[in-house]
This record gives C-alpha cells, sequence and structure tokens, in this order.
C-alpha cells in the first residue's frame, strides 16, 4: 500500500502548483482554475488522513463533500463575475482590473 | 329709601356708567350718553332729594344724616368709612348735582353729536369739520361729531364719581380717595385732545402741580391719624379734640406751631395745588386745553370746588385755638394766600385775549376770594361764594364754550384762518347767538357783583361785609380792588365778544348752538340769578327779611357754635357797589369802539405792565428755570450720567468684564488645547494612519494574495519559533 506521506507529497506539490497558477498568471480564468487546484489539494488530504487514521469515521468525508460544494458555488460566482467583468471592460486580465485601488 | 342709604348709592351711577361704557359701549355714541346722562339725572334726583331732606330736618348740623362700615382692619379696631350729611354737604350737592348734570346734558351738542363723521378726523384731535352737499349739490364744510365722543362721557363720568365720592364722604380717606380720583380724570380730561403737543403739555403739567398738594395734603393726613387714630369727622371735630390739637405743639416745634395748625397747614396745601391758589396756579389756564365742558367740570362744578370745600369742611380744625377773633397760623396763611392771588390772578385776566383764559384766570380769583373769606373766618360767606360760584362760573364756561362753537361755525363757514377763541377776533355776536349772549351776560354780571339782582353781588358782598365787620382791612382793600378788576375784565371780555360790530368774517357767520348747549346756560343762568336771593342779609335796607337769610341758617348750622349775623354796615355796601359799577362802566367805555386789527387800548394804558400780565408776571418762565430745568438737570446728570450710566452701568459691565475674562481663560487654557486638542489628535492621526496604509490598496487581487502569503508565512514562523523555544 502506498504511504501516507506520498499522498502528502502529491497534495502539497498540487497546492503549490495551483498557487503558483494564482500568483503569476494573468488571465482571471487561470487564476479561478489555480484556486481550484488548491481545492482539489486540500480534498486530497482530507480523503488520505481519513483513510490512514480514521476510516471508521465519516467526518473526512463530509468534509471533502463540502469543499466541493464550496468549491462549485465559487466557480460560478466567479465566473459569473468574469462574465460580467468582460462584457463591461473587454478584458479578463487580472492586472487591469483595479477598481478598487485608492 | 332712607337718607344715608341714598347717599352711599349717590356716586353709584356715574361710575357705573364708566365702566359700562369702557367695557361695553364704546361703539354706540348714541347709547353711551343717553346712559351717561340717566346716571347724571339719578345723581341729581338723589342729591336733590338729600337736599330738601336736609333742609327740612332741624339741627342737622347737630345731628346729620350719617352711617359707617367697617373697612380695615387696624389691629383691634376697624379703620371706618361712611357717608356724612350735614347742611355743608347738602349744600355741596346741590350744586354739583345741577352742574354736573347740565355739563353732561350740554356736552351732547357741544361733541356736535348728530354731525357727519369728519373728512380726516383723528382719535386724539379735535374734529376739523365735514363736507356735506345739499339739495342744490353746494358743498358745505359742517362741524363734524368728536372721534372719541364715548370715551368722553365715560371719562367725566368717573369724574363725577370722585365728586360725589368727595362729597358724601365722612372722613378725610375717603375724601382724599374721590380727590385722587379727580386728579386722574383732570389729566385724562385735560390731555383728552392727545395728539396735541400742548394738551399733552398741559395734562401732565395738571398733574405734577396737583401732585405737589397732594403730597402735603397726605402728609397733614398721616399727620392727624397718628395724632387722634382716626380721619372720620364726628371724631376730628369734637371740641375734646381739637382743644387737644390746638394745645399740643407740632413735631419739631416749627415756627411755634399747634399739632392743629401743623394739620391745617399741611392740609391747606392741599387746596393750593387743587384750587390753583398763588404759587401752584399755573396748571389751570394751561388745563383749557381740553374741551369746554372739561373746563367747566373742573373749573366750576368739581375739581376746584373740591380744594374750597375740603377747606370749609376742616375750618374747626383750622380755626381751632383761636380766641377772641384773633386768626390762627393757618387761618392768616389762607387770608393772605387768598387775598394775594385774588388780585394777582385778577391783574392777568386784563391782559388776556382768549376768551376761556380769561375765565380761567377770573377762576383762580374767585377761589382766592373764598380761601381769603375762610381765613377771616367769614365761614358762611365762603361757602356761599363757593355755591354761587359754581353756578355762574359753568354757566360762564358754557356760555363760552358756546361762542367757540358758534364762531368755529363761521370759521368753518368762511374758510378762514382765525382763532375762533380770541375775543378780539369776535365782536356783535349778540345779534347771532342771542340765547348765549344773555345767558353770558348774567353770568358775567354775576361774576363782576352787578347789584341787587346778581347771586354774585350777595355772596361777594358778604365776604366783603365780613372783612370790613372784622376790622381786616387790609384784606378788604385787596379784595375789593380785585372786585373792580373783575368787573372790568368782565365787561372788557363781555363788550369785545358780544357787543359792537363783528371784527371777522367768521364772527359774522357765527350761528347759535343747538338746545342741548343753549338749554343748559339757561337753566344755570335762573340759579346765576336766584341763588343770591336766599343769602340776602336781613338787616339790608329796603330788600332785606322779605325772604329769610336761608343760606347762612342752615349752613351756618354746621359749625358747632352758628357763626353769628353781622350787624350791617354801609360803607362795604357802597364800596362794593362802587367798584362793580364802576369797573363795568370803564370796561364797556374802554371797549365799546374797539375795530378790527386795533390793538388792545390797555396795552397802551399799561405801557410794560401790559407784557408783565400777558406773560402771567412770567411765572411759567421762572418756574422753568427754577423747577423744570433743574429737575431735567438732575435727572439727567445725576440719574442718568451718574447712578444709570456710572454707577449701574458700570456695575454690569465691570461683572461682564469679568465673566468674559475667565470665559477667556477657560476658552485659551482648557477648552482650545485639551478638550479641542484631544478630538484633533483622534481625527487627524485616524487620518494620518490612513493617508500611510493606502499605498497597499494597489487595486490588485494578486498582489494582496502575496502580503496574505507573506503573513501567513510570517506568523507560520512565529509560532514555529514560538513552539520550538519553549
Amino acid at each position: 500500500m502506498i504511504p501516507l506521506s506520498w499522498y502528502l507529497i502529491f497534495a502539497a506539490s498540487l497546492f503549490c502548483i495551483g498557487l503558483y497558477g494564482v500568483l503569476v498568471r494573468k488571465n482571471a480564468i487561470a487564476i479561478l482554475l489555480g484556486i481550484e487546484l488548491m481545492l482539489n489539494s486540500v480534498n486530497i488530504n482530507l480523503i488520505a488522513f481519513w483513510r490512514y487514521r480514521d476510516p471508521e469515521g465519516i467526518a473526512g468525508q463530509a468534509f471533502a463533500i463540502i469543499v466541493f460544494a464550496v468549491a462549485a458555488a465559487e466557480v460560478a460566482v466567479g465566473l459569473a463575475l468574469i462574465i460580467s467583468i468582460y462584457r463591461r471592460r473587454a478584458t479578463v486580465v487580472a492586472d487591469d482590473i483595479n477598481l478598487m485601488k485608492w | 329709601m332712607s337718607t344715608e342709604l341714598l347717599a352711599w348709592l349717590l356716586p353709584l351711577p356715574p361710575l357705573l356708567v364708566f365702566i359700562f361704557i369702557i367695557l361695553f359701549t364704546n361703539r354706540y355714541k348714541a347709547f353711551s350718553h343717553s346712559i351717561a346722562i340717566s346716571a347724571a339725572l339719578l345723581s341729581w334726583l338723589g342729591s336733590m332729594v338729600i337736599f330738601i331732606r336736609a333742609i327740612q330736618t332741624e339741627h342737622l348740623g347737630a345731628n346729620p344724616f350719617t352711617s359707617t362700615i367697617n373697612w380695615i382692619p387696624t389691629g383691634d379696631t376697624w379703620l371706618q368709612i361712611g357717608v356724612w350729611i350735614d347742611p355743608l354737604s347738602a349744600a355741596t350737592l346741590f350744586f354739583v348735582g345741577w352742574t354736573v348734570l347740565m355739563i353732561f346734558l350740554y356736552s351732547i351738542g357741544y361733541h356736535n353729536f348728530g354731525q357727519p363723521q369728519g373728512d380726516h378726523d383723528q382719535k386724539g384731535l379735535q374734529p376739523h369739520g365735514a363736507t356735506v352737499a345739499d339739495e342744490h349739490g353746494h358743498k358745505h364744510i359742517v362741524p363734524s361729531i368728536e372721534p372719541m365722543y364715548s370715551r368722553f362721557f365715560a371719562f367725566i363720568g368717573l369724574f363725577a364719581f370722585g365728586m360725589y365720592t368727595l362729597v358724601v364722604s365722612d372722613n378725610l380717606l375717603t375724601l382724599f380717595v374721590g380727590w385722587e380720583i379727580m386728579g386722574l380724570c383732570s389729566y385724562l380730561l385735560i390731555g383728552f385732545w392727545y395728539q396735541k403737543p400742548t394738551a399733552r403739555a398741559a395734562m401732565i403739567k395738571a398733574f405734577l402741580t396737583t401732585r405737589v398738594g397732594d403730597v402735603f395734603m397726605l402728609l397733614g393726613i398721616a399727620y392727624l391719624y397718628s395724632s387722634i387714630g382716626s380721619l372720620s369727622y364726628s371724631d376730628i371735630f369734637k371740641p375734646e379734640t381739637l382743644q387737644i390739637l390746638a394745645e399740643t405743639p407740632a413735631i419739631g416745634g416749627i415756627l411755634g406751631l399747634s399739632a392743629a395748625g401743623m394739620i391745617g397747614t399741611l392740609l391747606f396745601i392741599g387746596t393750593i395745588g387743587k384750587s390753583a391758589q398763588w404759587p401752584l396756579h399755573v396748571w389751570l389756564p394751561d388745563a383749557m386745553e381740553g374741551p369746554t365742558p372739561v373746563s367747566a367740570m373742573i373749573h366750576a362744578a368739581t375739581m376746584v370746588s373740591a380744594g374750597v370745600y375740603m377747606v370749609i369742611r376742616m375750618f374747626p380744625l383750622l380755626s381751632a385755638g383761636s380766641e377772641h377773633g384773633l386768626l390762627t397760623p393757618p387761618m392768616m396763611l389762607m387770608s393772605v394766600i387768598g387775598a394775594f392771588t385774588a388780585i394777582f390772578a385778577a391783574t392777568i385776566a386784563l391782559a388776556q385775549n382768549d376768551i376761556k383764559r380769561v375765565l380761567a384766570y377770573s377762576t383762580i380769583s374767585q377761589l382766592g376770594y373764598m380761601i381769603a373769606a375762610l381765613g377771616i373766618g367769614a365761614y358762611v360767606a365762603a361757602a356761599f361764594h363757593l355755591i354761587t360760584h359754581a353756578f355762574f362760573k359753568a354757566l360762564l364756561f358754557l356760555g363760552s364754550g358756546s361762542v367757540i362753537h358758534g364762531v368755529e361755525h363761521g370759521v368753518l363757514h368762511t374758510g378762514e384762518h382765525v382763532d375762533p377763541q380770541d375775543m378780539f377776533n369776535m365782536g356783535g355776536l349778540r345779534k347771532k347767538m342771542p340765547i348765549t349772549f344773555i345767558t353770558f351776560l348774567i353770568g358775567g354780571l354775576a361774576l363782576s357783583g352787578f347789584p341787587l339782582f346778581t347771586a354774585g353781588f350777595w355772596s361777594k358782598d358778604e365776604i366783603l361785609a365780613d372783612a370790613f365787620g372784622h376790622g381786616h382791612w387790609v384784606v378788604f382793600i385787596i379784595l375789593a380792588f380785585a372786585a373792580f378788576i373783575t368787573a372790568f375784565y368782565t365787561m372788557r371780555q363781555i363788550t369785545l365778544t358780544f357787543l359792537g360790530e363783528s371784527r371777522t368774517e367768521s364772527a359774522h357767520h357765527a350761528q347759535e348752538t343747538p338746545w342741548t348747549m343753549t338749554l343748559p346756560l339757561i337753566i344755570l343762568a335762573v340759579f346765576a340769578i336766584g341763588l343770591g336771593w336766599f343769602g340776602i342779609s336781613e338787616e339790608f335796607p329796603v330788600i332785606g327779611g322779605i325772604i329769610p337769610n336761608y343760606v347762612h341758617e342752615f349752613i351756618g348750622s354746621t359749625l358747632e357754635e352758628m357763626p353769628e349775623a353781622l350787624p350791617f354796615n354801609i360803607w362795604p355796601l357802597v364800596v362794593s357797589l362802587v367798584v362793580a359799577l364802576g369797573g363795568l362802566t370803564l370796561g364797556w367805555l374802554v371797549y365799546r369802539n374797539q375795530k378790527e386789527g386795533a390793538e388792545d387800548p390797555l396795552i397802551v394804558a399799561l405801557g410794560p405792565v401790559h407784557t408783565l400780565l400777558k406773560n402771567k408776571y412770567y411765572f411759567d418762565e421762572i418756574y422753568d428755570r427754577i423747577f423744570v430745568r433743574p429737575a431735567y438737570w438732575i435727572s439727567d446728570t445725576f440719574t442718568n450720567q451718574i447712578l444709570d450710566q456710572g454707577i449701574i452701568d458700570g456695575l454690569l459691565h465691570f461683572i461682564a468684564r469679568i465673566a468674559s475674562s475667565v470665559g477667556g481663560i477657560l476658552r485659551n487654557y482648557f477648552d482650545k488645547p485639551i478638550v479641542n486638542g484631544f478630538g484633533d489628535f483622534v481625527g487627524e492621526g485616524v487620518k494620518k494612519v490612513g493617508r500611510n496604509l493606502k499605498i497597499i490598496q494597489t487595486g490588485r487581487v494578486q498582489q494582496y494574495l502575496i502580503m496574505a502569503l507573506v503573513l501567513a508565512f510570517g506568523a507560520m514562523f512565529y509560532f514555529v519559533f514560538t513552539f520550538l523555544q519553549r
């Protein structure tokens, strides 16, 4: 059986990839994708810990499902915002969307 | 109704009318005068009933009609007020009732009732006439109705109330109340046309001048009350009380006066003010600014008579301590002031051209007669002259009002600009105003003492006879000379006004006045003649004794000891005949041919003296220098500048300055640095922090994320380090 640490390493790598994507990509949709990666790496952690540490409980699975739901909702809201901004300003570049500047 | 109750109710109707008109009927002119006349009629009726009952009662002087009630509690006792009808007050009620009623009636015509509203009449000014068109379309200016018609009746109602109260009261306090009510009313009525500056000045002058006398009178009343503890006549006139008062020296022993002398002098000063004796005479001529019925009211029926009435009433007190015909100090003072005033005012009247002013000075002069008469102890003669004078002077004043009214009519008709009161603008009015002429002539003859058939002759003759009989030569000579001047200026007045030819167009177009004005004149004229017949000395040759000397018997019985009737002496009679007839003849001779625009023959005859008389011996100017201007100066310098502006304002400014500097300190050292400083520090600090922090608000999502990461790493390192150091 694959040891737990592999899963954790994998999840950490996935998180770092997602974080990198969020921090360096200009495209807002890509940033959103990066966020999805980070959320899913967390899910992998949750499932891995549940499977190796507490297979009788259901807390790990329940958390993973809640994270799915949150991610789905987040994508829905995020994409809607991006579409709305695109219609208004014809761009999806995150750096151009600086309306909140002082 | 009992006489006492009647006396209580007597003053009431005019008072009710005053209240009623003021509160309710001010707008309804006809109704107002109707109730005023009804009230005067009621009071007149009451007076007549009282008078008739009084003359039918034997020994009324010793047992007057009187009743008292408790008024003000004074510890264990009460201050009592009440009514007191003895022969003197009954006789006074007789003339007050008649003259008041006549004056009320006369006022209707005088204020042009029934005439249209004036074109430009204003409240507080004399009516100026109204334009009316007749059936042919011609426009005429006719007299217009007084704008404050109802108000006038309210005021004279209050005035009548004051006089009735004064006459029926049984004590000095309610007498003084009535006295002061009249003072107030004279003020209101002299200034009735209050938009005229001269009327305003006159009203203030009258009020202040009489007030000087009133203060002394009040002092006298207070002294009397503190001496005997009562103000009722019944207590004052007890022989024991009078004797005690006469024997007690006055407070401070001034001039060796007794208490009675001191009180009498103080009370007499009240009369000097009220009855316009020298040196407080100055208000009376100026009081002519009021409407003429008011002049009649003040100068004949009520106010000035009240002054003389009071001293006649107080005669037992004034004469207390007199022995063997010697005069007491107050009587001495009265005879000096009275005689001096009689001659003094008579000479001024010589040089006056205003028809009412001549009468005003003659009033002062005649009041001087009464005071002088009382001063030499001629009690009955003084009261007799008071009564006859009230009638003929009311008649003369109302007559002069009628003349002025007639001439004013001419002035309105012709549109001339002449003074309708100046006698030199009149002349020939006998043909235009026959009733006024006859009645005025009767009044004038009574005033000058035309022998035998006028009332004035008998009363004046009695005063002269008394002065002669008791050997007061100086008084006798002065009064006789004053009588001569009186006859002269009276004839001057009659001649200038009624005889000869009209000197102006206005006089030519003068018209007889309506019946409401002439009827009172006729009635008063009857008294001006007939009243004297009841006071003829019984020893008078030929006609003496046909009618008994009722006046002497009736009024004389007021006193404890009935004054003795004087033995008849031919000399005072001769003197009074000579001065009356001589004065009248001389007056007629001098003025019968007075031409239009010609100057007064007296100016040539008297020279500079005429100027002195014309200016009333400069008393107004002297008083202005001595009293009025110093009063202004004192009030300006001391009251205004030193006291008000200096001390009071200074104190206020001082307090204000202290408060302001304390406030300044608090502001500069507490409010500004501490309170404001803290507030500003909070606000500015927040602002500064915000300004410095705003640079991290770049608006770029990824930078925020980096910052969050950096902080998260920082936090993580911190926790890891602290964990490791544990």
